[in-house]
């Protein structure tokens, strides 16, 4: 069984938003949108995206860690939005996994929102149904494009590489191999969901340097001090003992 | 989706910030349905980011000006009140005034440019018309960055160079904006780490790219010099430093006159041997050979210099290498002096440095790649030490800048890092000889009444006698550059035009043309005075600055104070060049130019701001854009760009790929009529892979330097050795010293000069630092990049100020309860120049003694199509309005301003003002202050709309 | 959460509605077993017509509640899985079932279908009286586990939701019912009354019991659960928007942590206790009006406590929406 997912890697996100906007434009004029934008250039400007990048400060300064910290819709293997839609509107599709949602059969009650713990949900408020991230399925079986860009749009998109896709279920998918040996874990275990998507840690590469590293035989200093030498001339024991 | 919609992908190049990657287009009915990166483009490889994700709403934004625009009689510059009017008047209009101008005295007409990426354009135009009043945003931008590095190294980041993430083991990047080479920066930045690589970050604030550092290293702003002055100091101190590459490759071991008697103090020894006047460094100095200890000349066969050390000429002249100098320079540099100045502790310092030290000492890399030094020995290998730095604003955005930039260079060739992998490596057209060798005009009579200015507005001084003074030692140029005040300012100082062209100090001028920077607010400093400035009338009724002409794509603030607007397209509807005349974006491996195509109509009466100028060149018949017989030259903009060479037959053009008849030359060849369609074949991009034996060592590479004088891409070929210490700055402090033949500085300059044309880097307090009570203003105050911003362009995006609708200021969570400030709270900013509202964020990333907000999202109301209650101006905030663009001169009783710039560059000292923070009074409005009266839309803007349900392609019910 | 009109009409008035059915239904019990004399047709009819409009207004409410209420019946599909479908079903269901009822009684259609053993009759009414108990019950308990079921919605995902919902919309419902009686039939104002009275204080001890219980309540999801990284110290900076989004407008009620404590006292006073004193006072004095007072006091304060129930609801997805910056 194909459990499609991204795996995101706060070691190299820098927080840029381009997932965001990239996912905005390519499914705004796609089968998933248009995606509203409403008081676009009044107060408090707002819309339906499906992807997000929060900033969260970890410690107290200076050991203060700030995270970039990109959020879609997990397409959880087991996931709690779907058995509540009283309409079959939201489903996921057993052969690869993805949680879609038909706006034809969504009658915008919000309640697969509530039943989703991650805030995954954005309810058009305009068409007044339920979207989210469909992991651009137009784009992934679409046999009109190259290889290449049968990626989701934010994971072509991402400048940093901090988005993989694949198949999660596969052990030797790159994602697979990911998880396994960059430490990924999914968000809010306690709930059981099993999110497809994880997430990969921040990872510390430090320098260490032993003191006797710092001195070396051919220290260019050696070389270019005239360390005072006194002159051929001056006094010696040469001058007073004989053994 | 419907069945009969018209599908098509083009290609070009994004325009969304200025790092320039390669985009495709994909249409649907003649709607942008879908900008991605394309994978065929080097410089991106097929990324793309949030602002080049978002051009869509660029394309269709309310903002957009759709028509040429006049102010309506009778009112008041600034309230926006305009009248659409025809392309046809609005040139008659100019050319008459222009060419009124150009018949008198042409430097009355200054012509000023923001992020336009056309410079070779522009400052031709301003070259062709005569005035030397041109610049482009680079005073206000990074300009001790390019200057610091290139007096130094004869290379700078960004454009000009970078760090080789490839194959660098240590990382360190200091003050960095995020919007410089960003895609770029990412991509490299993601796989460095991923290889396993130690990236340090020092930065007063943790945001962006630092946010993934294995280390940061908080640091007080404007200290940068100290701490690379402390490094430099335990790099010598410990004997890390690549002895070898500093013999070889910089000025080292080149012996200084230390004589402090004599005319010729702090000067290099030469040979007899007559030098030849020209641009480059003749090898024509001295080492104190260790083996047969006496002088030689440098680089003699077999010869090997003390680097240290104190030795007498055979005349009894005392000398010393200038590494011995430097030694002497960073001695009391300590970490713990360094410690006090910066906030990083003493043993972070130490640490570091030994970091750098031992990562490139020990982690060397060898490449079988044989080469050619510029002596005639023959390598088979190419070395690297691994360790590579980037810089750029936050270190160049303070009047201590240039000092502090060259420590950093000068710390990178210590390493041995200079052009080699794993370290600092150049990009074609660099590196330039040290300096550059355009000049400035020298002489006021370079201006002459119809006639092309004889000189480049903008040039590299070598010595005294290349400024542009005249014979008091006074300004030529409006923005006071290259004169004594600030005599290397390469970019100048566009940010004092419009306060020198207020007071008409210099002097007056009469019609100011402005493109797409917005002077009025984001771009200036001390916005609130500015905009009066624009508006202030002398005693007669008239306007201080007669005629203002503005061109921009969108209705910025400073469109609002035009007396004539002339509509700019969208990049999607456009031409342009990204020339390696301008400022290309090369990649280490060789050079790299581009191009953009339009991909749809421009909007309404929209006009590229380089038909403007063509038109404009035409009609005023500026030689360049005029036949022998007084007839226009080029039709268009593509037609220009195609056929103009540098000279007749010089093979030199905008464009260097495809050149030649049928396209089959590179860089250099005949005018090719077909070059844009051969473009436009290979992704809008031309990419020019240097053989692997010319890509490192370049300063010193024959074989490089030889094929790039054949291409005409230098004059010469002579080695470009590194200026550990630098003659050039000695030669400006020799002047102010009374000294030499060259010109003198006048006398209420000559203290300046003498003080910052150092030759050797030095710490010194930020000037503005030193004009401030550092106890009533404790705090530094910042701005950082977004990077879904491009500075104020995207607040009329609509998607992109939906992530950043208005800023905060961030203060350091403890700071901000030491004062009663809680997180959230309305709160004033005040700096001694000024004071604003707005609202405190409490964070733990960012230096207690600083605080930062976001830059340019704060807007005047009703600006860039936004609604007057729009976050933008009613929550976000400016920080500019605390900023002043002038510092008191410091002598008692003189009524003198200088710039509140870098006094060697010219360089506006953003980041050095200083503020205090308190909280607002009980009755006091949750809304930012000051506040401007809302701009009302202009004729021709589009409607906004309330609900936008964007859907390419007009089949696709748009609505 | 954010509560919703639409969402806390619905309940309330639902509830009312299907506590009403339950008390007349417990008189014709009463009486089919000799307990109470007989009361009139019109008694039964009225009630069920009041009980119909506030089914009718219940439902009406809900629409407001959905984006797209003409696919409302597609919301039947998914009863399998979804107590809002099972809801959706039992709504009309039981509303069909109390018209009916209040039919039957308006035109005296009422046919004795079988004898039980113990000699009562079996008639229409009988049959649907507890078809429609058993769908009042069915409908409460449909009600309650759409919030009941969500196990990360912890203030809701208790037994108690469902017994309140029961005793709640009992509450209001039988204090409705007495109102009526007072004019309609006296006979059984005080049972009526009495019940009324019983479960009110029933539903003020479950009420008080999930306020206890959910004051204790420590939450499962933490910031560092939420995004995965341990340490004590986690501050949300930026939510990647700041004018707003869906999430920050259905999820969070928007209101002070004062405001939230002070209409705990006023929907505990105005849903329990006055309505238990104007109860007290109406049964003593058989006074109408009072019993009415008692019901729309009742009412309010239902409103007030719905309104709490969902406001109260800590939602860990606003663990992500913490901060605009």
């Amino acid at each position: 069984m194909t459990q499609l997912a991204l795996v995101i890697d706060l070691n190299v996100c820098v927080g840029c938003h381009a997932c965001v906007t990239n996912c905005k434009e390519w499914n705004t004029s796609g089968p998933a949108g248009p995606m509203v934008d409403q008081n676009p250039y009044d107060k408090d400007p707002t819309g339906t995206f499906f992807n997000r990048v929060q900033t969260f400060e970890v410690g107290e300064f200076p050991n203060t860690e700030t995270v970039h910290f990109p959020k879609s819709c997990l397409h959880c293997e087991e996931p709690p939005c779907v058995p509540v839609c009283p309409t079959g509107a939201s489903y996921k599709r057993k052969e690869d996994g993805i949680v879609l949602v038909d706006y034809d059969k969504c009658i915008g009650c919000k309640y697969c929102s509530w039943a989703c713990p991650y805030g995954a949900r954005e309810i058009d408020e305009h068409q007044r149904v339920m979207k989210k991230c469909t992991l651009c399925v137009d784009r992934i079986y679409d046999t009109t494009m190259t290889a290449d860009e049968r990626r989701p749009a934010c994971v072509r998109a991402c400048p940093t590489s901090a988005r993989l896709f694949g198949d999660i279920h596969d052990p030797d998918s790159e994602v697979s191999k990911a998880i396994r040996e960059n430490g990924g874990y999914a968000l809010m275990p306690e709930w059981g969901t099993q999110p497809a998507n994880h997430y990969l840690p921040r990872r510390k590469t430090n320098i260490r340097i032993r003191e006797d590293e710092l001195e070396r035989a051919d220290n260019p200093l050696k070389i270019d001090s005239q360390l005072p030498k006194p002159g051929k001339a001056e006094p010696s024991l040469d001058d007073v003992t004989s053994w | 989706m419907t069945q009969q919609s018209v599908q098509e992908v083009k290609n070009t190049t994004c325009y969304m910030c200025a790092c320039r990657c390669g985009i495709r287009v994909h249409l649907r009915d003649g709607e942008v349905r879908y900008i991605d990166g394309n994978p065929d483009h080097p410089l991106n490889k097929g990324v793309i980011c949030a602002k080049g994700s978002s051009g869509i709403m660029k394309q269709y934004s309310p903002a957009r000006l759709t028509q040429p625009l006049r102010r309506k009689a009778g009112a008041e510059r600034g309230a926006g009140e305009f009248e659409p009017i025809s392309w046809e008047e609005t040139f008659t209009i100019l050319t008459e005034r222009l060419g009124k101008i150009r018949a008198t005295d042409p430097k009355k007409f200054a012509l000023f440019t923001g992020r336009d990426q056309m410079q070779a354009l522009t400052g031709m135009f301003a070259r062709q018309f005569g005035t030397p009043n041109y610049a482009a945003h680079g005073g206000f931008c990074s300009v001790n960055m390019a200057a610091g590095m290139i007096y130094t190294i004869g290379g700078s980041f960004w454009e000009f160079g970078g760090p080789d993430l490839d194959r660098a083991k240590l990382f360190v990047m200091i003050g960095t904006a995020e919007d410089h080479h960003s895609n770029p920066m990412k991509m490299a930045l993601s796989k460095f780490k991923r290889d396993g690589g130690r990236f340090v970050s020092i930065n007063p604030v943790r945001t962006g790219y630092s946010a993934i550092a294995d280390e940061w290293v908080p640091i007080r702003p404007g200290t940068d010099g100290a701490f690379l002055l402390a490094v430099i100091h335990e790099i010598i101190q410990k004997g890390l430093y690549d002895r070898d590459f500093l013999v070889q490759y910089s000025n080292a071991g080149e012996l200084v006159n230390v004589n402090e008697t004599s005319d010729e103090f702090g000067m290099f020894l030469r040979t007899e041997v007559p030098e030849e006047e020209a641009c480059y460094d003749p090898q024509d100095k001295l080492w104190w050979d260790r083996t047969t200890n006496q002088p030689v000349v440098t680089h003699a066969e077999g010869a090997d210099p003390f680097l240290l050390g104190e030795f007498k000429m055979k005349d009894g002249t005392p000398v010393k290498p200038s590494f011995q100098l430097l030694l002497e320079r960073v001695k009391d540099y300590t970490p713990e002096w360094a410690e006090g100045v910066t906030g990083i502790p003493a043993d972070t310092i130490r640490r570091l440095a030994y970091e750098m030290g031992v990562t490139a000492r020990d982690q060397r890399i060898e490449l079988p790649i044989a080469w050619t030094d510029s002596w005639g020995k023959e390598h088979d290998t190419v070395t690297g030490n691994p360790v590579a730095f980037h810089a750029m604003r936050g270190l160049a955005a303070h009047s201590n800048g240039f000092q502090s930039i060259r420590a950093l260079a000068i710390l990178m060739s210590l390493l041995g890092t200079i052009d080699r992998p794993g370290g600092f490596r150049h990009k074609v057209p660099f590196p330039r000889p040290i300096p550059p060798c355009a000049r400035p005009p020298n002489h006021p009579n370079a201006v002459q009444p119809n006639k092309p200015l004889d000189g480049m507005a903008l040039g590299w001084p070598a010595d005294p006698d290349d400024l542009f003074v005249d014979e008091n030692g006074g300004p030529v140029r409006i923005d006071k550059g290259f004169s004594w005040e600030y005599p290397l300012s390469v970019h100048g100082l566009m940010h004092n035009a419009i306060t020198n062209a207020w007071r008409g100090d210099p002097y007056k001028i009469d019609t100011l043309l402005i493109f797409m920077a917005n002077m009025a607010w984001n771009s200036t400093m001390n916005a609130v005075e500015v905009r009066k400035m624009l508006n202030d009338k002398d005693e007669n009724g008239e306007y201080k600055i007669p005629f203002i002409v503005v061109a921009d794509a969108f209705q910025s603030e400073m469109t609002a104070f035009a007396d004539l607007i002339l509509p700019d397209t969208t990049y999607l509807e456009r031409h342009d060049v990204m020339s390696l005349l301008d400022r290309p974006i090369s990649e280490f491996d060789g050079p790299v130019d581009s191009v953009r195509i339009p991909v749809l109509p421009p909007t309404g009466q929209c006009k590229p701001f380089q038909e403007v100028l063509i038109e404009l060149g035409s009609r005023l018949k500026l030689p360049a854009f005029t036949t022998k017989d007084g007839q226009r030259k080029y039709r268009d903009y593509p037609d220009f760009i195609v056929n103009y060479e540098t000279e007749p037959g010089s093979g030199i053009g905008f464009l260097a790929g495809w050149r030649g008849r049928g396209g089959e030359k590179s860089l250099r060849g005949e005018p090719n009529p077909n070059q844009w369609e051969m473009y436009a074949k290979n992704n809008c991009v031309f990419h020019h892979e240097l053989p692997k034996s010319y890509q490192y060592m370049r300063n010193w590479n024959q074989g490089y330097l030889e094929w790039s004088q054949r291409n005409r891409i230098t004059r010469y070929a002579e080695p470009i050795l590194i200026n550990i210490y630098s003659e050039v700055l000695m030669r400006f402090r020799q002047a102010a010293q009374g000294k030499g033949f060259s010109r003198k500085p006048p006398a209420h300059l000559a203290k300046r000069v003498e003080t910052f044309f150092d030759p050797l880097p030095f710490y010194y307090d930020t000037l503005e630092a030193q004009a401030t009570d550092k106890h009533q203003y404790p705090l530094a105050a910042i701005t950082q990049r977004p990077m879904a911003m491009y500075h104020s362009w995207d607040s009329q995006n609509a998607w992109l100020r939906q992530i950043h609708a208005h800023n905060l200021l961030y203060v350091n969570a403890h700071t901000a309860r030491v004062q009663g400030i809680e997180d959230g709270d309305w709160i004033w900013v005040e700096s001694q120049w000024g004071k604003v509202k707005c609202m405190a964020k409490h964070s733990e990333a960012v230096e207690p003694g600083t605080v930062w907000t976001w830059n340019a999202i704060g807007k005047a109301a009703g600006a860039w199509g936004l609604t007057p209650d729009a976050n933008e101006s009613q929550k976000g905030f400016l920080l500019n309005h605390l900023i002043s663009e002038e510092l008191p001169a410091c002598e008692r009783g003189v009524d003198r301003r200088v710039s509140n710039s870098d006094p060697i560059t010219g360089q506006a000292a953003w980041y050095d003002v200083r503020v205090k923070i308190y909280k607002v009074g009980a009755g006091e409005t949750a809304v930012t202050e000051p506040q401007f009266p809302p701009l009302k839309p202009y004729p021709g803007q589009v409607e906004r709309k309330s609900i936008w349900n964007y859907f390419a392609g007009k089949k696709g019910g748009k609505q | 959460m954010h509560p919703a009109f639409s969402v806390v009409f619905l309940t309330t008035l639902i509830g009312a509605g299907q506590g009403l059915f339950l008390a007349l239904f417990t008189v014709e019990s009463y009486a089919a077993f000799g307990l109470l004399p007989a009361q009139a047709d019109s008694f039964y009819a009225i009630g069920s017509a009041i009980a119909t409009i506030l089914l009718v207004l219940g439902l009406f409410a809900s629409f407001f509640h959905l984006g797209h209420p003409e696919r409302a019946w597609r919301a039947a599909a998914k009863w399998r899985t979804s107590w809002l479908s099972r809801e959706v079903i039992a709504l009309p269901a039981f509303m069909g079932t109390v018209f009916l009822y209040g039919v039957a009684h308006w035109f005296g259609i009422n046919p004795v279908l079988a004898e039980l053993p113990s000699g009562a009759p079996v008639n229409i009414t009988a049959v649907l009286g507890t078809l429609g108990t058993v769908l009042a019950f069915a409908l409460y308990i449909c009600t309650a586990m759409i919030y009941a079921c969500l196990r990360f919605l912890r203030e809701w995902h208790t037994p108690l939701t469902v017994i309140n919902y029961i005793l709640l919309g009992g509450a209001s419902g039988f204090t409705l019912a007495a109102a009526l009686a007072a004019t309609e039939a006296p006979d059984v104002m005080p049972l009526l009354a009495s019940w009324a009275l019983i479960i009110t204080v029933l539903g003020l001890i479950g009420r008080a019991a999930t306020l206890i219980r959910n004051a204790r309540l420590k939450p499962k999801s933490t910031l560092q659960t939420a995004i995965g990284i341990k340490h004590p110290k986690i501050v949300q900076k930026a939510m990647g928007m700041m004018g707003g989004a869906f999430n920050t407008r259905e999820f969070f009620h928007g209101q002070s942590a004062a405001l939230l404590r002070s209409l705990k006292w006023v929907f505990l006073l105005t849903a329990f206790v006055i309505p238990i004193g104007l109860l007290s006072l109406g049964l003593s004095l058989a006074a109408g009006g009072t019993l009415l007072l008692a019901f729309v006091v009742q009412y309010l304060g239902l409103l007030a406590e719905r309104w709490f129930f969902f406001a109260q609801a800590n939602h860990p997805q606003n663990l992500y929406y913490q901060s605009v910056a």
